[in-house]
């Protein structure tokens, strides 16, 4: 086979192929580098056809997965070679075997940049491709000019162009200021307009980096990449060429589409519109059809339009029938077709609504989780992840187990840690959950990790309701004759602290408890050994009055680890020794462990964190961050791209305050969660306290014990609980206030709650929602919301469950009915008890004046009449309002339009005076037009004039005072003492009053 | 978005073209091609073309004794990336007729030349078969 005529590479190939073995293939491998590397060291000899030849040997011997360490200068130096053979197997090699940061590289800056701005085009070709595929930051700053030139030039020819096109990506990625935005959109879009479809392919590619990076720039090239997709697969106006399995260029349809996704939305109609007509008929028209490649490539261009209508949260109609689509998707025989199938569902759930709908399809995709391909069923899980809620959360987690038992070993940790995130996440209560891990811990041990056990741990000692429950669990598991290790240190440490809320179940007395733990004391591992101690210390705690015969075993057992060569056993077995002759004051210091301080889960924290190896994980992130979005309400005073919020996450840490406060509060906190001592540090984990032996440090002042590891070990309960109020963790104030123009938003937050608000106003009635969040670990209880209405608003509640659950909300709607104006303000009484705390706050309702306001924008010729028509008290009123916030005329304005009050511009013949108008609604009065005008003194910007006229005395009274509270109030900050009022009736006399009887 | 590298393969795990559009160390190739070879090997026909591995997505196919692995990041279109790898081998089989092993083995440079036609910095640049093999008519007739 003397291919390509370079015989001596031929043959060696084929005694490569011959070789035997690898180590054959190592020895010829290794002769012929020798070889190689004595003809280069006197180059002068060489040919350039023998140089050809032997970097091609190198490429060969470097793909084979042999190191090439010499040569490369000979690679670089066959770039300069006149002839196109030498020349193009120099860029390829070079390109092949070299990176950006190679020295050598740099040498070869200046003849590349010659052969870029030459005229042979086939050089030009070669040179761009070098240095598009890995050309660094110093080819950029040196090049981008040139390929720039060559890519806006009329007189290049198409083959060149599409390589300066992807050239420049590569440089702009390099550098991104290469490209100069300003200059270059326009010509962006120009490059779009290209008939040619290699160029236009390329080009392509390079919008898609360039919008990536900034969509704001590139706006005018959308209407383009609308006109693209209309080219291709409306028109199918492309060259035979092009099509593929009569498909017009699938991959630039995919790629277009793609760059669309870019952009946030279309705003344009008309583009918008030709853009759906193209996705329906994808949507529509894509069959399935016998021949694979046909089939996969309309398929790519069908997913891809799935992914952006999915983006531009297109009319309900598509997305369904993109939901649709996927529902049919997941459940065909053509496994790729169900891998992207459950990987579009995924996505769709991350971008919009569509939980409920997708729901639908579980039972299928529970299906996919025992699918033969291991692809499939990790696609599977991620989108049960994904989906799961409380109402499904137990089927989930079930099938999640059971598949956990087949799964294969790869897949085992992701699974466990997925199940019990899912678990604690959505437990409709808290045995369930316990359940869960234990199972979970029984069918999966190796790949259960340290927090998973640590949590339940912190769930159990929690909840009260909850140990009894998980003690007996414990028991049950421990009884069974292999159990693993990480059950064993779960069951030890629950039935220590527990056991004893079981000691009239038979076989669970003190005795028997220890026996059965003690049993398994010689299989267990060093770090379990220190928890049976202290689990043996609590046993003996428990046992009053002392059985004598169980003391003197357990004393055996301390004194036999007294010698321990394990510090950590040693110093427990010599603490809990002495600890527990001292009889009666065992029972308090080694008290059953106080409550743990409600913190984010680490569990989550860590699913969030974790640079997964592979992909898998992603779905995790995302789903986390739109969790962090739905949590109880929404503030509309988050940007968008804010990083997810972890305190709105339902696992809660000790809320970090931006105030002189921070440490106070926090540790009032802490003390309310019954824990003394240092205050730990926010961050630290909590599963170290658990890794650390029990509570032996004594109460201040009794010395006698160390602390006996460094690493914050658990201090005791205090004898007396600490009296503390749980303080907000918000401005209520400005909340309220900033509820004024919001419809919704959050009303209230401490350490534990979150009281979040969402209201609708229509005409005279309204209706309000209060969602009231559990944001800890434990129940909150005696919960009550009592709402104080004022006289003039009529308020339909309905109860308030008594109890709100861990980590859940419960939703509080309200009806609200107006019943004549008035500035009063209706109040919640909110109260729960956490532990011991009574917490009780009493909060104002945004149910204010303006809500029953309807903008309405006058003309002159309406405002005139009405205006003299309301001419004097008490339909219309005037007052000078002295110690106005400072605003400008333009800030005024805008805050009377917030508040409903529209400003018409224009209006009043003096710039310095501002006319505005609304309609009030309430039962008394019906629709009410309300007018306002408010002359203000550039030279004096706190004081004003304000004239307020209505149908209605009492509303125009209460909207006078209204507006009056609004421009003097300052929110936030203490307001300043309340002006004078100086009500005046107009008097004929008055000029302001003339002036408003001349407009 | 982009394709990472494209790998052609035989049924006894022996590569017979690399190529890597980011820069790996020749160990971490090594390691790479023996993790992604192993898996997409175990699998039958019955399975999808994707496997997952680290970072990223593999999308393959198999031609008779030869595998086409390309790898991908998680934002391209799979499917897309399939049908690229069935014209990568429709074009081969245009030049060389009936392309098998042997071809890409022996000509490994032409292959080289038609995929950097075919891909640059890991973006599509040409999918018209025509256009991707005039480089090489060119260079058959020069040599």
């Amino acid at each position: 086979m003397a291919l390509s005529g370079m015989r001596g590479l031929s043959v060696f190939i084929s005694e490569i192929r011959n070789c035997q073995n690898k180590e054959q293939e190592r020895l010829r491998v290794d002769k012929e580098l020798g070889n190689v590397r004595n003809r280069f060291k006197n180059e002068k000899g060489l040919t350039p056809y023998e140089k050809k030849k032997y970097v091609w040997k190198m490429l060969y011997i470097f793909m084979l997965g042999y190191d090439v360490d010499f040569g490369h200068m000979e690679a670089v130096s066959l770039i300069s070679a006149p002839k196109y053979p030498e020349k193009q197997v120099g860029y390829l090699v070079t390109s092949c075997l070299l990176n950006e940061n190679h020295d050598f590289l740099r040498l070869a800056i200046n003849t590349v940049r010659n052969d870029i701005i030459g005229r042979n085009e086939t050089f030009q070709c070669l040179a761009l491709t070098l240095v598009g595929n890995i050309g660094g930051r110093e080819f950029a700053e040196s090049l981008a000019p040139d390929v720039q030139k060559l890519l806006i030039s009329s007189s290049c020819r198409p083959l060149v162009k599409k390589k300066a096109a992807l050239c420049l990506l590569r440089l702009f990625r390099k550098n991104p200021d290469v490209v100069n935005v300003d200059g270059w959109s326009d010509r962006m879009a120009q490059l779009l307009d290209e008939r040619n479809l290699g160029v236009l392919t390329s080009s392509m590619s390079l919008f898609v980096s360039l919008v990536s990076n900034n969509h704001e720039a590139y706006w005018s090239c959308l209407p383009k990449c609308v006109k693209v997709l209309e080219r291709l697969a409306r028109n199918q106006d492309v060259p035979q060429e092009y099509t593929y399995y009569g498909i017009p260029s699938p991959w630039l349809q995919v790629k277009t589409m793609r760059a669309l996704q870019y952009f946030p939305t279309i705003e344009d109609p008309n583009t918008r519109r030709a853009l759906f007509e193209v996705l329906q008929r994808v949507l529509l028209g894509t069959d399935v059809v016998k021949n694979v490649n046909k089939n996969n490539a309309s398929h790519a261009v069908l997913f891809e339009a799935i992914a952006l209508v999915m983006h531009l949260d297109a009319e309900k109609e598509m997305m369904s029938q993109c939901v649709a689509l996927l529902g049919k998707f997941i459940a065909v025989r053509e496994p790729n077709i169900r891998y992207l199938g459950l990987e579009n569902m995924t996505r769709m759930l991350m971008v919009t609504d569509v939980q409920e709908i997708i729901k639908r399809h579980q039972a299928q995709i529970i299906t996919s989780l025992k699918d033969p391909d291991i692809s499939i069923r990790r696609r599977a899980l991620d989108l049960l992840y994904a989906m799961c809620d409380v109402t499904n959360a137990k089927d989930i987690v079930e099938e999640l187990l059971q598949y956990l038992g087949t799964a294969e070993f790869t897949m085992r940790e992701e699974l466990a840690l997925k199940a019990a995130i899912l678990a604690e996440k959505f437990a409709p209560d808290l045995s369930w959950y316990v359940d869960v891990i234990l199972q979970l811990i029984d069918k999966a041990g190796d790949f259960v990790s340290d927090d998973i056990w640590f949590r339940v741990v912190q769930f159990v000692t929690n909840n009260e309701d909850l140990q009894p429950y998980a003690a007996l669990k414990a028991r049950e598991y421990i009884d069974k004759p292999a159990i693993h290790e990480t059950m064993m240190k779960v069951s030890a440490y629950l039935l220590g602290e527990y056991s004893h809320l079981l000691a009239r179940r038979p076989g669970c007395s003190p005795k028997e408890i220890f026996g059965i733990i003690h049993e398994k004391l010689p299989t267990v591992s060093t770090p379990t050994i220190s928890i049976l101690l202290s689990t043996y210390a609590k046993i003996l705690m428990h046992s009053q009055p002392p059985d004598p015969e169980l003391q003197n075993q357990i004393w055996a057992i301390f004194s036999k680890y007294e010698t321990c060569i394990d510090a950590e056993i040693q110093q427990r077995a010599v603490e809990y020794f002495a600890l527990s002759k001292k009889g009666e004051a065992l029972v308090n210091i080694l008290a059953e462990m106080p409550k743990f301080p409600e913190r984010e889960s680490s569990l989550i924290k860590r699913a969030e964190d974790t640079q997964a190896d592979t992909a898998e994980l992603s779905a995790i992130k995302s789903r986390a961050q739109q969790q962090a979005s739905n949590a109880l309400v929404v503030t509309d005073q988050q940007p968008a791209n804010d990083p997810p919020q972890v305190t709105q996450l339902s696992m809660v840490k000790i809320p970090s305050i931006n105030n002189v406060e921070n440490n106070h509060v926090d540790q009032e906190v802490t003390q309310t969660n019954g824990i003394m001592g240092e205050v730990e540090p926010q961050n630290a984990d909590i599963l170290g306290d658990l890794l650390s032996p029990l509570a032996i440090e004594g109460p201040p002042g009794v010395s006698g014990t160390e602390t006996p590891s460094e690493d914050g070990a658990l201090a005791l309960a205090p004898v007396g609980e600490q009296e503390s109020a749980v303080k907000p963790i918000v401005d209520i104030a400005e909340l309220f206030h900033a509820l004024y123009v919001k419809d919704s938003g959050i009303l209230y937050e401490d350490p534990y709650v979150q009281i979040g608000i969402k209201a609708e106003w229509r005409g005279h009635q309204g209706r309000l929602v209060l969602f009231l969040g559990n944001k800890t670990t434990s129940s909150l209880d005696s919960v009550q919301a009592v709402i104080l209405p004022p006289s003039h608003l009529k308020l339909d509640l309905s109860s308030v469950p008594e109890v709100i659950p861990p980590r859940s909300q419960v939703q509080y709607p309200l009806e609200v009915v107006n019943l004549r104006p008035s500035r009063d303000v209706a109040v919640l009484d909110f109260s729960y008890k956490f532990g011991t705390n009574l917490v009780e706050n009493k909060l104002r309702l945004p149910a204010v004046l303006n809500k029953f306001f309807q903008p309405v924008t006058l003309s002159a010729e309406e405002f005139f009449p009405q205006w003299r028509s309301l001419a004097a008290p008490p339909l219309k009123l005037q007052e000078v309002i002295r110690g106005v916030r400072p605003m400008s005329l333009g800030e005024m304005a805008n805050l009377l339009n917030s508040l409903k009050l529209i400003v018409s511009p224009g209006l009043d013949p003096n710039a310095n005076n501002l006319v505005a108008s609304t309609t009030f609604y309430s039962e008394s009065t019906k629709s009410m037009l309300c007018l306002v005008r408010i002359e203000t003194d550039p030279a004096d910007r706190t004081q004003l004039r304000m004239t307020v006229a209505s149908g209605d005395p009492t509303l125009t009274v209460e909207l006078k005072e209204f507006i009056k509270e609004q421009l003097i109030s300052i929110p936030s900050a203490s307001r300043p003492p309340a002006p004078q009022p100086s009500t005046q009736p107009i008097s004929p006399s008055d000029p302001g009053a003339l002036l408003a009887g001349l407009l | 978005m982009g394709i990472r590298f494209v790998l052609m393969v035989n049924k006894q795990g022996q590569t017979r073209l690399a190529q890597y559009y980011e820069y790996l160390t020749l160990e971490e190739r090594r390691t790479l091609e023996g993790e992604i070879v192993r898996k997409c090997l175990a699998r039958n026909e019955q399975q999808c073309s994707f496997v997952e591995h680290r970072t990223y997505k593999i999308v393959y196919r198999r031609y008779a004794s030869l595998f086409f692995l390309v790898g991908v990041d998680n934002e391209e279109n799979e499917l897309a990336i399939l049908e690229f790898i069935h014209l990568l081998v429709e074009t081969m089989d245009r030049h060389f007729g009936n392309v098998c092993e042997l071809d890409i083995m022996f000509h490994l440079e032409k292959a080289h030349f038609m995929l950097e036609e075919m891909v640059m910095n890991g973006c599509v640049v040409e999918t018209s078969k025509a256009n991707i093999l005039a480089p090489i008519q060119l260079m058959d007739k020069t040599s």
